[in-house]
């Protein structure tokens, strides 16, 4: 199992947000994530990727726990130097791509690896060529994000975070922030990766795609999984009530 | 007294400018970096006292201030410290500037987006990667100009350090001045800190150049 994420409950002051969800990823797998504005599909991703901390329940790696609930029912995290650690196993795409603004497009792929998993700086160039080639973005290396489409950025964002060798890649609405137009080139690459068996996590309003690109669908509503399954049933033949009103809505 | 003369006893005044000037530099910049930290503090306390902080520095007269630093401990303790004028000096102009670049640096960390801190932290960047590699370089380019002011009105303040009989340029200016009746040290004067200036808006133009290829 790459990630599993078990009873995990987050509020934010009053505001219970995750409602023990739970939640396993394994090796291979592409699970679409979709569900109604401020269900806490992007709170699930920030609290996997530690951006947010738990309240209570668990997550692991690898079969690892970076936190899990002590006696008192409240989530316990390993050390910092462990989390960072725990780092190495995921990636995330962010929907405002979040691209460092002063780096160049290879300086902004080739820096993490260099820096944090401490490669050569030969090795990470030549890694990082590759990516941008994969992502069709061979001539862009020397250009500034600013200069780029926001479809040219996201996919310079995707090479940057399958520059650190992920096990697990998460993205956030990758194409939210896009012009239909540009939707596709994105939508493209992470379809590529799904073919080449790269574990994934998709928060997608992009349902087609979702449908066609998942092994596993998952519908949030109100900070707990209301359903999930094969992307079929549940875009075919859902079995609440709520994913089918949710459904509807988007067919509109 | 010929030109030449009085260029040569100001010229001591004119180092002793300089020197207030490029220490005030080197201990405030950092300096504010700290007190901007410590002004987003999350405890109430240390925010709080640090704001009152650069408050009172902002809110009162420089010149109130060095004299402050200076007769403070004279008074509060009873202490008289031997060659104490120059740096009390440097403590007071540092202080100062301290809270005015920490309020620039606070306005440019605020404008920096969060996605540029969760970026860096999900990629695994140390605390310290994070500040240098990502933050800092982007602060620097917003707060350019802001800082570039504040740097032309310290050549200028240097003159305040007449208050506490230091001998810097503008001092020395009004002596040979009142004793030749002459208003030509002050020309001298007015031209020092015009090319002071002058170089300052030259170094910070550049620098902003240097900053403008993204
Ligand atoms: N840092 C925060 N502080 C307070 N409330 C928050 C915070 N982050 C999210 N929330 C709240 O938590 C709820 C879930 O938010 P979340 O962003 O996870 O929803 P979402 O499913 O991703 O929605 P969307 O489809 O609009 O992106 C919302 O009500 C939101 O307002
Ligand atoms: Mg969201």
């Amino acid at each position: 199992m790459i990630l599993e994420m078990n009873n995990i409950q987050k509020s934010f002051k009053d505001l219970k947000v995750l409602r023990d969800i739970s939640i396993h990823v394994d090796k291979g797998e592409v699970v679409s994530i979709i569900g109604p504005s401020g269900s806490g599909k992007s709170t699930l991703l920030r609290c996997a990727t530690f951006l947010e901390t738990i309240d209570a329940g668990e997550i692991l790696y690898m079969d690892r726990a970076a936190a899990k609930t002590n006696e008192e029912g409240k989530a316990e995290y390993v050390s910092h130097a462990e989390l960072q650690q725990f780092k190495q196993y995921f990636g995330l795409v962010f929907q405002q791509f979040n691209l460092f603004p002063h780096y160049s497009v290879l300086k902004n792929v080739m820096d993490a690896p260099v820096y944090v998993l401490k490669h050569s700086r030969e090795e990470a160039e030549a890694q990082a060529l590759e990516l941008l080639d994969k992502m069709n973005l061979k001539d862009k290396a020397g250009a500034y994000p600013s200069q780029l489409s926001g479809g040219q950025q996201q996919r310079v964002a995707i090479a940057r975070a399958l520059a650190m060798n992920p096990d697990i890649l998460f993205f956030d609405e990758p194409t939210s922030a896009l012009d239909p137009e540009l939707t596709g080139e994105v939508l493209k690459v992470i379809r590529q990766l799904a073919d080449e068996k790269m574990t994934m996590v998709v928060v997608t309003h992009e349902m087609p795609f979702a449908r066609a690109v998942s092994d596993r669908v998952i519908f949030m509503d109100k900070g707990v999984i209301v359903e999930q399954g094969d992307p079929e049933k549940v875009f075919g033949d859902p079995d609440h009530e709520r994913t089918k009103q949710f459904l509807r809505n988007y067919q509109q | 007294m010929t030109f030449q003369t009085m260029l040569a006893s100001m010229s001591a005044g004119m180092l002793r400018s300089l020197a207030i000037f490029f220490l005030t530099l080197i201990f405030s910049l950092p300096l504010g970096m700290a007190v901007m930290y410590l002004r987003r503090s999350k405890y109430k306390v240390i925010s709080g006292i640090t704001k009152i902080y650069i408050a009172i520095m902002r809110g009162t007269p420089l010149m109130l201030q060095l004299l402050m630093w200076y007769f403070g401990p004279f008074y509060l303790f009873r202490w008289s410290i031997r060659g104490y004028r120059f740096p009390a000096i440097i403590i007071g102009f540092s202080m100062n500037y301290a809270a005015y670049f920490a309020e620039i640096y606070r306005s440019g960390y605020e404008a920096i987006p969060v996605g540029q801190f969760e970026a860096a932290e999900v990629l695994g960047y140390s605390r310290s990667q994070t500040f240098f590699k990502i933050i800092l370089p982007q602060l620097v380019k917003t707060i350019l100009p802001s800082i570039t002011n504040e740097i032309i009105t310290l050549v200028k303040d240097t003159s305040l350090a007449f208050t506490l009989a230091y001998n810097e340029m503008f001092s020395i200016a009004k002596q040979i001045a009142s004793s030749q009746t002459s208003f030509v040290p002050f020309i001298i004067a007015g031209v020092f800190y015009f090319v002071m200036n002058y170089v300052v808006a030259f170094v910070m133009e550049r620098a902003e150049k240097a900053l403008a290829y993204y």
